[in-house]
């Protein structure tokens, strides 16, 4: 046990702020959205992810933006394991056709506001695989999208730059 | 002295036909008639060999009918067995019954490719889900894959425990965390898992398929995303099997960066893995440390190479960034600060108890069902396997510096942690002796074109484990097929087997202390 309070206390606080070009913007879409959220999403916003195809790029990503580095908690920005808590749908990948049916039962099962970005390029237009027979192509083929990251994959402080602006947006 | 090759010489008997067409040359390659195919196989088992990949290619536009692909390895060596079968029968025999693992290569053959594995004790599709058309077979030549498909009705049929008390759990394909989707049925009594049964799929995006579209430079793009995590391992197998068809002879300088992004990779992988293992057993400070160690190997990435996960930065014929001295010291610099935070997080690790508890002992995969269902990679290394390519068939600069491989065999998930742990350990020690005497030189070569008609053959152990490219050129020299096969694609069957037992929350910790790749599974 003190092994580990020693390690948590020698490694202290390491949340960063943003990068300073993307800093200004942050800030202003960071008021807006703590007035949006307070507002509607009652000071947290909730984020359900869905892979739709992706080839998990974008998900070591996502991930990054919750490791104590990026700490996205601080915006009150919360991930959870069901579609039902969700204020945003967070979706990744191209479409593919096998995860079509998935994807638009997730959304149903989303509560209004039901906010939706596509994430990367993949999920913006279909990336590098386009569309076929197995892909659909970008994630507005299936359903409403609100706001695009794009990337491939998009850093991480991209997607919490992204994150800020779908909210900032409605 | 060939193991293989000696072991399938008294089957084929004098008219042994060796295909020459394939490479490298160290690669051997033959045509038998399909009533030795399965002759083939079992000769191969005899001498304990493993099958690596079982593949079809559509070969109508050379005039022939469809190829059958079992490729085999035994130590460093890889010996392909063709067969033949005519468009207008395309049907092989089964090698289930002599290689586990053919159970999925086969039913992948037939969903995708439509050529029937005679014998076969599982009739149901594989990736190709119940909806799509029975006859929408796209890695043939004939199919349109531009076209989007029409859906039909239709029923998988799950197997099914029945019994007093036996209940069953869908899971997925949405998942509770930030993972890729997939779908498990178990069948469980009280908490018991007595049956789990994948079913994958669902990320297929027609990756083979897209091959044959692209042009041979381009390939290696999306080779790079074919498992996100994996890019840099997957370019370099795709890139390597091209080189061998072109004979581009790669600068020294090339191939050892090559190495050093390898290695970045695992370093990056395993660190998140470790932590994620953790996190399922309710111990996020080692998820949270290990995530921030992670980042620090990214962002060398970054400001070095110019992307964080590397990709695009193997080509055909090289590398695309090069590292200068300031380069070298940043990465030494790091590292050693990196390992020295890393050593003392694995104390921590190995001194909590109640991590043990749930670690140790759990989601045994024995070496024996190990050694059945041909696994690979780190899952292999901790059911006792000592399988690596790095050390089985090195590229420079592994030969030089060899590698030194943990083999444990209690198949548990602390194993495959612990091989993890091992591995980061010594993915630092090879990056010092890279970047120690990094040869000089340029970064990349002209990569050129095959020749019509001729394949290339690649085995690169990523991350995960070995990966296996099998590329073949059409008659006007073009892409005819790429067969991709991740570690993921034979590495799923053994997490079916090592939860059997144990209890349903201890499904997730199973699952991460393996991390196989849907994505590269799914294709
Ligand atoms: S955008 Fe790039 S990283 Fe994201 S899913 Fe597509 S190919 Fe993968």
């Amino acid at each position: 046990m003190i092994r580990i309070l020693r390690q948590i206390f020698r490694t202290g606080i390491v949340t960063e702020p943003l990068p300073l070009e993307a800093e200004a913007e942050i800030k202003e879409a960071g008021a807006k959205l703590k007035d949006a959220i307070r507002k509607r999403f009652s000071k947290s916003l909730t984020i359900r992810h869905v892979d739709a195809g992706s080839c998990n790029g974008c998900e070591l990503e996502i991930h990054a933006i919750n490791n104590p580095i990026y700490n996205c908690e601080r915006f009150g920005i919360h991930f959870t394991a069901s579609p039902r808590f969700a204020d945003m749908l967070l979706v990744t990948g191209p479409v593919s056709r096998n995860m079509e049916i998935a994807l638009r039962r997730t959304y149903d099962a989303t509560p209004p506001p039901k906010l939706v970005v596509a994430v990367g390029d993949c999920g913006c237009s279909g990336g590098i695989f386009g569309e076929s027979y197995a892909s659909m192509g970008g994630v507005d083929k299936i359903i409403t999208v609100d706001a695009y990251i794009h990337g491939c994959p998009p850093t991480p402080a991209a997607l919490l730059h992204g994150i800020l602006r779908a909210v900032g947006n409605r | 002295m060939s193991v293989l090759k000696d072991a399938i010489t008294p089957v084929l008997g004098a008219g042994a036909v060796y295909d020459e067409r394939q490479y490298p040359s160290s690669i051997i390659s033959c045509t038998v008639p399909k009533e030795k195919f399965v002759e083939t196989a079992k000769a191969m088992k005899k001498v304990h060999a493993l099958l690596a990949a079982e593949w079809a290619s559509d070969e109508t536009p050379f005039g022939r009918g469809f190829g059958i692909y079992a490729c085999y390895r035994w130590g460093s060596e890889y010996l392909i067995v063709k067969t033949e079968a005519p468009a207008e029968d395309p049907a092989f025999p089964t090698l289930t019954k002599k290689f586990l693992p053919a159970y999925r290569f086969e039913r992948q053959i037939k969903s995708l490719m439509g050529v029937t594995p005679a014998g076969h004790p599982d009739s149901r599709p594989w990736i190709k889900f119940e909806d799509w058309p029975e006859e929408a077979w796209p890695l043939r030549k004939s199919f349109d894959a531009s076209k989007a498909m029409p859906r039909v009705t239709g029923k998988y049929n799950w197997i099914r425990a029945e019994g007093e008390g036996v209940y069953e759990i869908p899971v997925g394909p949405v998942h509770a965390g930030i993972i890729e989707p997939g779908h498990f049925r178990f069948q469980a009594v009280g908490e018991d898992i007595i049956n789990l049964e994948e079913r994958l799929g669902y990320v297929h995006k027609g990756i083979e398929k897209k091959f044959e579209s692209l042009s041979w430079q381009e390939g290696s793009r999306l080779a790079g995303r074919v498992s996100g995590d994996t890019t840099a391992a997957h370019s370099l197998a795709y890139c390597i099997a091209l080189e061998s068809m072109t004979g581009c002879s790669v600068p020294e300088r090339a191939q050892w960066l090559r190495a050093l992004f390898l290695e970045m990779e695992r370093i990056a992988n395993h660190l998140g893995d470790i932590g994620a293992v953790c996190n399922d057993a309710a111990f996020a400070f080692m998820l949270y440390q290990l995530s921030r160690l992670r980042e620090i190997i990214l962002r060398i990435n970054h400001k070095l190479f110019g992307h964080r996960l590397m990709m695009d930065r193997v080509i055909p014929g090289g590398v695309s960034v090069d590292i200068d001295a300031q380069g070298v010291e940043m990465i030494l610099s790091e590292l050693k600060g990196l390992l020295k935070e890393f050593n003392k997080l694995v104390v921590i690790y190995d001194e909590n108890s109640s991590l043990e508890d749930r670690v140790k002992d759990t989601g045994i995969l024995t070496p024996d069902k190990a050694r059945e269902l041909c696994v690979v990679g780190i899952v292999a290394r901790a059911s006792g396997l000592n399988l690596d390519c790095r050390a089985q068939n090195p590229f420079p600069p592994y030969d030089r510096i060899g590698v030194t491989v943990p083999v444990l065999i209690s198949g548990d998930v602390h194993a495959r942690v612990w091989v993890r742990i091992e591995e980061i350990r010594e993915s630092v020690r090879i990056i010092h002796e890279i970047l120690k005497s990094l040869p000089s030189g340029a970064i990349s070569a002209d990569a050129g074109i095959p020749l019509p008609d001729t394949s290339g053959f690649s085995a690169v152990e990523g991350w995960r484990g070995e990966i296996v490219y099998w590329l073949q050129s059409g008659p006007t020299g073009g892409v005819n097929r790429c067969m991709v096969r991740d570690p993921s694609g034979v590495n799923w069957l053994g997490l079916e087997q090592a939860v059997l037992g144990n209890i349903v929350p201890d499904f997730p910790l199973c699952n991460k202390s393996f991390n196989q790749s849907y994505s590269g599974h799914d294709l």
